[in-house]
């Protein structure tokens, strides 16, 4: 997956977890939690997807790199990349 | 309407004051005298003491307020409906519409369950009926009261459903399963949901849960551990393929080309029972309160008893379910001639509506005047819910006199034939003071509510 195929796919997830925010506003270099009303259970629950989804494993100390979209979207690149979008 | 209508008159003087006037004729003065509401046990209680009922919340699968659910029962509309529910197929059910965004986001209804919607609608619709100034309450005094035939089953089955997916790799499991199914879940959830922080907690009762919540509340109330009951049932049991697979097992579970004739009980040709959601929440204040905020009041709990068979998982106990109804009676100082309505139980199992009706006949058989009604041959079982649902349903009599009846009653069952029971039409009464609400459960639990016209 590049880049903008796995924001894609958060912003897919995002929409499950939080059905009523409008997500086309988002601020990719802002904090999630800033924007959206977020919390460790719905956190817990991007983890949950990717490990779902794709098989992506999360490490809870790795929990921090999912502060915002664009750390997020930089701290799977690696783990991604080689995943085809389906 | 049925031909029992007692004369309009008997009506009329039935509503009089207890205080005739003077230049009445004897003979009238003294039938208006014995016209009143028959005194109870409560009345020698403090206003402190006394326990109203002031505002109704309800989702029921033929309404979804108290006045709707009310005239379904009048119009005689079943709420079943077909249904089709993962591994067992295709059945039938009690399902409920409400609208359930009126009081949650979407996020809400994905994080929490049905069990807990279904409660927070009810709890708020009550807490709105009310008129309650719930933005100025203190909500460190409000309790959360809430029956519960069972939970986890909904959830527990959808997790599993899901890892089968993965191999049932465990690690998918959600977080999300613990929070769901503890045991005060629903009643949680109202709280969480309202911002209610004096205590919230679910009563498991089986099927005799709705009236175990009511009676909760009151108990509650009286000990001062709360200034307002939030008290009731709730139930999501129709999204557990294993309640309805376990009926079917059981050779309990109702079959009918026809929908709304699927649940019957009483009648010959009953076949077991029809699984149902829905919710109820009364909220409940000491009388005191109620006069102090000039509440309109729908109702007062005379008597109550809860009591056990200590005989059967499943087979009900006549002998101690008429005890049960007997001693709620004691409690409230009352005859079994002073009840007007008698709400059963029965859920169109052969076993179940007979035993209730050779319980029933101990204790009202020699009773000329007692009505006596079924409300899930209407709605099916709504399990946690069923008593308080079908209270309400039966508390709208008070001020119109009249009772609903039990409907998809073609053939009664001779072995059911009680005096009284009201089947096929609605029945318009001369007055009605005393509802008596039966809800028996498995392991023997049984749970009796009187409540007076106020």
């Amino acid at each position: 997956m590049s880049p903008a195929e796995i924001r894609d796919e958060i912003i897919d997830i995002l929409g499950d977890i939080a059905p009523d925010e409008n997500l086309d506003d988002l601020v990719d270099d802002k904090n999630f939690r800033d924007q959206l009303e977020l919390d460790s259970m719905d956190f817990l629950d991007i983890v949950m997807e990717l490990r779902k989804r794709h098989r992506v494993q999360i490490p809870e100390e790795d929990y921090g790199h999912l502060a915002s979209m664009q750390t997020t979207v930089s701290y799977l690149e690696p783990k991604m990349r080689d995943i085809v979008k389906a | 309407m049925s031909k029992n209508v007692k004369p309009s008159s008997f009506l009329a003087s039935r509503a009089t004051s207890l205080h005739p006037a003077p230049d009445i004729p004897f003979p009238f003065t003294l039938r208006i005298f014995f016209l009143v509401i028959a005194p109870s046990r409560v009345d020698s209680l403090p206003d402190s003491q006394r326990i109203v009922i002031t505002g109704i919340g309800l989702t029921s699968p033929n309404g979804n307020d108290w006045q709707s659910f009310r005239q379904a029962l009048l119009e005689k509309r079943s709420g079943v409906q077909p249904y089709e529910i993962r591994y067992f197929g295709q059945t039938l059910a009690g399902i409920c519409d409400y609208d359930a965004l009126r009081y949650q986001t979407k996020k809400d209804l994905r994080r929490g369950t049905r069990a807990g919607s279904v409660g927070i609608y009810s709890a708020n619709e009550a807490v709105k009926h009310s008129g309650l100034d719930w933005e100025n309450i203190d909500r460190s005094r409000v309790g959360i009261y809430i029956g519960v035939t069972e939970h986890g089953n909904v959830e527990t089955e959808n997790e599993i459903y899901l890892i089968k997916g993965f191999d049932y790799d465990t690690s998918v499991w959600s977080h999300h399963h613990n929070p769901r199914t503890v045991a005060n879940n629903p009643a949680g959830e109202i709280a969480l949901n309202m911002g209610v922080t004096g205590p919230h907690y679910t009563i498991g009762a089986a099927c005799a849960a709705g009236n175990a919540g009511l009676i909760q509340g009151a108990q509650m109330l009286r000990l001062d551990e709360c200034d307002v009951a939030l008290a009731g049932g709730t139930s999501e049991s129709i999204h557990t393929f294993g309640i309805f697979a376990s009926f079917n097992s059981q050779n309990a579970l109702a079959t009918h080309s026809d929908p709304a004739q699927a649940s019957r009980p009483f009648d010959r040709d009953r076949n077991g029972i029809v699984v149902a959601e829905g919710g109820c929440v009364y909220v409940l204040e000491r009388l005191s309160d109620a006069k102090q905020r000039g509440a309109e009041i729908y109702g007062e709990l005379a008597g109550y008893a809860i009591n056990t068979d200590a005989t059967d998982f499943v087979l009900p106990n006549p002998e101690r379910q008429a005890e049960c109804v007997q001693l709620a009676l004691n409690r409230a100082g009352l005859e079994p001639e002073d009840i007007d309505i008698v709400s059963t139980h029965a859920t169109g199992t052969n076993s179940g509506d007979i035993q209730e009706c050779v319980a029933l006949g101990r204790v009202f058989g020699k009773c000329k005047t007692v009505k006596i009604n079924n409300t899930k041959s209407f709605i099916g079982h709504a399990m946690g819910a069923a008593g308080a649902l079908e209270l309400g349903g039966n508390l709208p009599a008070f001020k119109d006199g009249l009772v609903h009846p039990t409907i998809n009653v073609d053939n009664l069952d001779p072995q059911c034939d009680l005096p009284g029971l009201v089947t096929g039409e609605v029945q318009e009464v001369s007055g009605v003071d005393y509802i008596l609400n039966n809800s028996f459960g498995m392991l023997g639990i049984n749970s009796v509510v009187i409540i007076r016209r106020v």
